[in-house]
């Protein structure tokens, strides 16, 4: 009885497993303009950056992982699985020994030559832009053998990146808020250009920063000064620390304490352009919608 | 007699043009920042709420505390160089740097860490962490070296120190990729923030310093004759390496807990004094902060100008500088040679 019923459950696994076990050999262009081809659909994967590792764990195929890079730490089962390495340094000798079918990396990332002289083959993924998100999990959703979950959850991600745009649109009356981002307290900030500054755009509101400085500038800081936000988003140590600098106690963002800072966990899914940048978008209106005059 | 007054001549000529260097920059960091030259001008013609947070809280305590880490710079790099008979030496050299970035880099981890042990760090704040780090480098080094009886084994103390934290430094920037940004940011100096309670702290440093400097400036005079010479003519090298090293430590701490590391201006300002004046150590040891503060606030106003209203760190000009002119010195010195 209990042989039968796991023949039959190998049968079952066979079926599903079949189409992705002997689909076509496919041919796909990476982002380091190189021709990639697979001969099958990839089953051991190890991911490099932390939103081709979410990508792929949101296409259903967390369980293809063998390892990934030390900062993907979402979901849970992929923060458990080998660490192989950071995101210039990395563990030759783990990847190798994993013997995976596929690394996904970015382009910055200079170990693709290493590992093509191991025979082991990788896909370079650029992820920095809102335009990157929707080709990433198009491509990975090819490489996977699974378009058509790939394809849902695109436009899934579109629909609600839009329903929430559209919402903090409505939700406002007075002219659109000036923000200003700080990405670090150099200060560097988060641009129009940048991934950060284009979901800010989506909200309805303003950069201070004008595009020309490019994504992400290292700004003169009497230039805030002379551009007042509305609302200022900064990490959560440093929101304490704006009124001792020279001159920002008489902005009205600071005086008035229209801060925006998010916890680690919240920050990722803002910086990070992967499948969950409609929760990090969430999350950028819920506070202008409470701190924005 | 007519040589020493041609000497003071000189010294008196070379200070004024200093003064009136620093005076001219001064003046020209009040009118380039973010807005153009013009919107500066109408700005000091027709003061408005703006434009007086903009001149008076922001450019002129920046302009006048990068001149003040300049200074401190210059006295720090002329000690190191007297001290050690060493013209490559510089303030950085007792591992005050490494040790700084090393505190810094602790508290950055700090910040947003939730390791009961890290919390004093955080709260310790940038400044804090930068100084404590640095004092605690040179304690360090002086430990390693027993004490100040060597000159070559402090220095070799010193690079052990500097070698052994920035590793550590590297390992935290490997684990905590996040803090890069802001390490980087330290590592090549940044006078962005300097207001006018910084201005107060380095100028009170500034005049402490200066105090062992100009007391000691004889025995350093005594030094380039060699130690056995200097302890003849009854100098307790000991003593006067303990003031110095001490004043040298206070002062590098306090520029790296202000604007981060700003290298090359140590270096520089005693060099380009030595290259126009000749000086013995009293009159280098006044000359060479004026150089370099001359020189920082001429750093600092590059940077804010070049690619405003972004800026470049303060670090990466005066190493472009600075490179470029040890670069022509060692040219000049072969070609005379």
């Amino acid at each position: 009885m209990r042989a039968a019923h796991v023949a039959a459950m190998l049968m079952v696994l066979s079926v599903v497993a079949a189409p992705a076990a002997h689909a076509a050999a496919f041919v796909l262009r990476d982002d380091a303009q190189r021709q990639v081809s697979f001969a099958r659909n990839p089953q051991r994967i190890i991911t490099l950056l932390p939103s081709l590792t979410e990508t792929v764990c949101a296409l259903d195929a967390c369980d293809r992982l063998v390892a990934t890079d030390r900062y993907s730490n979402f979901p849970a089962q992929a923060e458990a699985l080998p660490k192989a390495g950071g995101l210039d340094e990395v563990a030759v000798e783990l990847i190798v020994s994993l013997r995976p079918d596929l690394v996904l990396l970015s382009r910055s990332q200079r170990i693709t030559e290493r590992l093509s002289d191991l025979g082991i083959q990788s896909f370079v993924l650029n992820s920095e832009t809102y335009a990157d998100i929707a080709r990433s999990i198009e491509t990975v959703g090819r490489i996977l053998g699974n378009p058509a979950r790939a394809d849902v959850l695109e436009r899934s991600i579109a629909a609600a990146v839009v329903e929430i745009g559209a919402e903090a649109v409505a939700r406002r009356h007075g002219p659109r808020p000036a923000v200003y981002f700080e990405v670090d307290r150099a200060p560097y900030a988060a641009g129009p250009a940048s991934f950060i500054g284009e979901l800010l755009a989506r909200l309805g509101t303003r950069n201070i920063v004008t595009a020309d400085l490019g994504a992400f500038p290292k700004l003169n800081p009497e230039y805030v000064v002379r551009h007042p936000p509305d609302v200022i988003f900064v990490a959560a140590g440093e929101a304490e620390q704006l009124a001792q600098r020279p001159g920002w106690g008489e902005l009205r963002a600071v005086k008035e304490r229209r801060f925006c800072s998010f916890p680690s966990p919240v920050t990722d899914t803002i910086v990070r352009p992967g499948p969950r940048v409609a929760q990090g978008m969430q999350a950028l209106a819920g506070c202008l919608a409470r701190v924005a005059p | 007699m007519s040589a020493p007054r041609d000497a003071a001549n000189g010294m008196a000529v070379w200070l004024i043009c200093c003064l009136v260097l620093t005076l001219l920059l001064t003046a020209g960091s009040l009118v380039i920042g973010t807005s153009s030259i013009e919107t500066s001008w109408h700005w000091l013609v027709v003061p408005d709420e703006q434009s007086a947070v903009v001149l008076w809280r922001i450019r002129l305590p920046r302009t006048v505390g990068a001149w003040c880490v300049g200074a401190l710079l210059g006295l720090c790099g002329a000690t190191a160089q007297g001290l050690f008979r060493n013209p490559l030496a510089e303030p950085y050299l007792l591992g005050t740097a490494s040790g700084a970035a090393f505190g810094v880099a602790l508290s950055l981890v700090a910040v947003d860490s939730t390791i009961g042990e890290l919390a004093w760090a955080g709260r310790l704040g940038l400044t804090g962490a930068a100084c404590l780090g640095a004092v605690a480098a040179t304690t360090l080094t002086i430990a390693l070296s027993r004490g100040v009886l060597q000159t070559t084994s402090l220095l070799l103390a010193g690079i052990v120190v500097a070698s052994v934290l920035g590793a550590a430094t590297s390992l935290i920037l490997l684990t905590k990729p996040e803090i890069f940004r802001a390490m980087q940011t330290f590592l090549l100096g940044s006078t962005a923030f300097l207001g006018w309670s910084s201005v107060a702290l380095l100028a009170t440093v500034l005049g402490i310093c200066l105090v062992p400097a100009l007391v000691w400036s004889r025995g350093l005079d005594a030094l380039t004759l060699g130690e056995d010479t200097a302890r003849s003519l009854g100098l307790s090298l000991p003593t006067l390496r303990l003031a110095l090293l001490g004043m040298m430590s206070l002062g590098t701490a306090t520029t790296v807990g202000q604007v981060g590391v700003v290298m090359f201006v140590g270096l520089m300002a005693p060099h380009v004094v030595r290259e126009t004046l000749s000086v013995n150590h009293r009159q280098l040891l006044i000359a060479a902060p004026l150089c370099g503060g001359a020189l920082l606030q001429a750093a600092d106003l590059i940077c804010r100008w070049i690619i405003r209203p972004a800026e470049l760190p303060v670090g990466a000009v005066t190493a472009c500088v600075g490179g470029t002119y040890l670069v022509l010195l060692l040219w000049r010195r072969n070609r005379d040679a």
